[in-house]
């Protein structure tokens, strides 16, 4: 179709942090296309840069208040690995715990109050509460089960506190614990209804070969745990990541880009539920099965139903957390001190997809050096190439829709902007 | 009676991790409460609708480029009453920590030899630029403390701030001093209104609500030193978010 069409979404909103998207169409070919990240960098690298090895969960806690808990884990892990510390298997419950309910709480946060609106052509979850109260009630409820999870552990959501390192230094009483048991039983009811909605809402069709990184664990669905893998099953682990996965600036973002040697790729819920589909637990898996998400996966759009299917396993496996703490019965544990200095790399599926974290700690325990690789970061280029596939097949349509549709698929990414600036590679020098 | 006509507010973030307005989508039971009394216009995070006519701002983050200074100057323009949510907002918060080296090596250190493209400024809180009405402080703020906030700004009733430290709200939650732990905090200069939550949860007071008026530092500098802290260890302990204390 030879057509001209110039798009200039300033600020996307419902997505976390501030982008633009530029468009240029002329005589329907793409002349243009950007996903600017105009967020302001923080530079947490030059923050950690001579903090305590005791302080730098914290300070790494910040980069995102979406993802704390995931921020705080892989920092968490990098620390422990570095000064050559082992948690207890208590602890280590206690996290995978507060991480389930994280994942929760950010994909909740995402299918109700960013996406939901898109599906029944609202601005926001404000009208949503007169139109939907029933579906408004359940997701609200879904909401402050997932900050329950993190508050019982960690006791709070945003910024965790407990989570420290060497271990987990609050001890949720059995009582707690066996009432978030009962509530998230109770809670596979509102993700039927949730399941139930959404479904009856198809995904624009779009298809695209690609490439997909998550971690992959033995006997888990990796969230908390895992070592890298890719869909194109080359190796790869934690230690040669960085090597692999080539981060570059491009000059309309604050945030870099990424390639692997493949070149694009994807990560997130759908990266996950595509290379982890055999270790989703029975419930999750059958309502992937139920969605059509069954690999390969090739539509960006369905990483929101991904979502959801992953709502259902972090539900299990908080359950399945909390079964074990019960049987050990909880009890205050002293944390594990430091035995070891030097370099340690942590890495953790964040809501969002893959997260790393690496330091270079001296005997001192002050942090020399940082790293970190981002979600977000990783998916810029996706975004961009499926931008660059999609919008021919859709040109036909008017200007409104076309945007409309542009983004709804940079939102089925669920960017994280904050975090994708907010922190960026690179190694003290 | 006469209708009532809710004032319209405005949600801008900053420099920041956008935290501070999760915390208050956390209100998940009160957030229909909310909309009943006032009418939310811009709040980018969640919503498409935008609109530059409001009466009440709320901003979440510290101001770090050229870009943010303007932007927030006509933010106080066009508002009658500011909010600085939480510590990025209020005090600077763990923004400043990039301050203590020249921002050339800042940007040096992060985009390497691409430092050039990318524009920054020393961090600084959103009252050093223009005038702030009130602070919610925290990092994050407290949702309890926003919608107690909340009922004072609709009632019309004036506000108050604790300004004493968090020692009085720690030995209201009954917890145990982390000096008897072995631990270092810095509640006695920091200001309250957190319910002492960090200590609860088995960590220590990391002074994200800045300090209370008139805070001893000199004596609780030495209070550090004498329970072992080296004084590289005290000042780290005082400036984490020691950008400007309140």
């Amino acid at each position: 179709m030879e057509k001209d069409l110039n798009i200039n979404i300033v600020e996307v909103t419902r997505i976390e942090g501030h982008g633009n998207i530029v468009i240029d169409v002329r005589k329907g070919r793409i002349k243009e296309l950007r996903f600017d990240i105009i967020e302001s960098p923080r530079f947490f690298e030059a923050m950690l840069r001579g903090r305590r090895y005791d302080e730098a969960h914290h300070i790494m806690s910040r980069i995102c208040g979406i993802c704390a808990v995931s921020h705080t884990s892989a920092s968490l892990k990098a620390i422990e690995s570095a000064m050559g510390i082992r948690i207890s298997r208590q602890a280590a419950l206690l996290r995978k715990l507060a991480f389930s309910g994280e994942m929760l709480q950010s994909h909740i946060l995402h299918l109700f109050f960013l996406v939901l609106p898109d599906l029944v052509g609202a601005g926001s979850i404000v009208p949503l509460l007169e139109s939907h109260p029933e579906l408004a009630r359940r997701t609200l409820g879904l909401k402050r089960l997932s900050n329950d999870i993190c508050a019982v552990v960690a006791g709070r959501h945003i910024h965790p506190i407990s989570l420290v390192p060497g271990g987990v230094a609050h001890t949720p009483g059995t009582g707690e614990l066996k009432t978030l048991k009962k509530r998230l039983e109770d809670s596979f009811r509102e993700l039927d209804a949730l399941f139930e909605f959404l479904s009856g809402m198809p995904a624009p069709e779009f298809r695209l070969e690609r490439e997909f990184i998550s971690l992959k664990a033995r006997g888990e669905y990796a969230a908390y745990a895992g070592e890298p893998f890719s869909s194109m099953n080359y190796p790869m682990d934690s230690i040669s990541f960085r090597k692999r996965i080539k981060e570059y600036m491009v000059p309309h973002s604050a945030a870099k880009h990424a390639k692997s040697p493949r070149g694009t790729y994807m990560v997130g819920a759908l990266a996950r539920v595509n290379n982890n589909f055999r270790q989703l637990r029975p419930t999750a898996r059958a309502i992937a099965k139920k969605a059509g998400l069954v690999p390969p996966l090739t539509n960006p759009f369905q990483n929101n139903m991904a979502q959801l299917v992953e709502c259902f396993q972090m539900t299990e496996d908080a359950v399945a957390a909390i079964d074990k703490l019960l049987e050990m019965g909880p009890r205050p544990e002293p944390l594990k001190r430091p035995k070891a200095y030097g370099t340690g790399i942590g890495m953790v599926e964040a809501p969002r997809g893959t997260l790393y974290h690496e330091y270079r700690i001296n005997k001192d325990g002050i942090v020399e050096r940082a790293e970190c690789i981002i979600p977000t970061a990783q998916n810029l280029r996706s975004i961009e190439d499926d931008l660059r596939g999609f919008i021919p097949g859709i040109l036909h349509m008017p200007k409104k829709e076309i945007s409309g549709l542009i983004e709804s698929l940079v939102r089925a990414y669920d960017p994280c902007i904050s975090c994708s600036t907010h922190i960026m590679d690179v190694r003290f020098v | 009676m006469r209708d009532f006509e809710r004032p319209k507010a405005a949600f801008f973030s900053f420099t920041s991790c956008e935290g501070c307005q999760l915390a208050i989508l956390s209100c998940e039971e009160a957030l229909p409460e909310i909309l009943k009394r006032i009418e939310v216009v811009n709040f980018r995070e969640a919503m498409s609708e935008r609109s530059d006519d409001y009466k009440i701002a709320f901003i979440e983050g510290s101001v770090s480029t050229e870009e943010e200074i303007a932007r927030v100057t006509k933010i106080r323009e066009r508002a009658d009453f500011v909010v600085a949510l939480g510590a990025c907002a209020t005090t600077g918060g763990l923004n400043c920590l990039k301050n203590r080296f020249p921002m050339d090596d800042v940007k040096r250190i992060v985009y390497g030899k691409d430092a050039g493209q990318i524009e920054t400024v020393p961090a600084r809180p959103i009252d050093s630029v223009i005038k702030v009405d009130y602070r919610l402080h925290g990092c994050p703020i407290s949702g309890k403390e926003f919608l107690a906030f909340f009922a004072d700004l609709v009632m019309g009733r004036s506000p108050r701030t604790p300004n004493y430290p968090v020692c009085v709200d720690c030995k209201m939650a009954g917890n145990i001093c982390v000096f008897e732990k072995g631990m270092y905090c810095v509640g006695p200069v920091t200001r309250a209104g957190c319910d002492a939550i960090c200590v609860t949860y088995g960590s220590v007071c990391w002074g994200c609500r800045g300090y209370v008026d008139d805070p001893n530092v000199n004596a609780h500098r030495e209070t550090l030193k004498r329970y072992g802290l080296t004084a590289k260890g005290v000042a780290q302990k005082l400036d984490l978010y020691g950008g400007k204390k309140q």
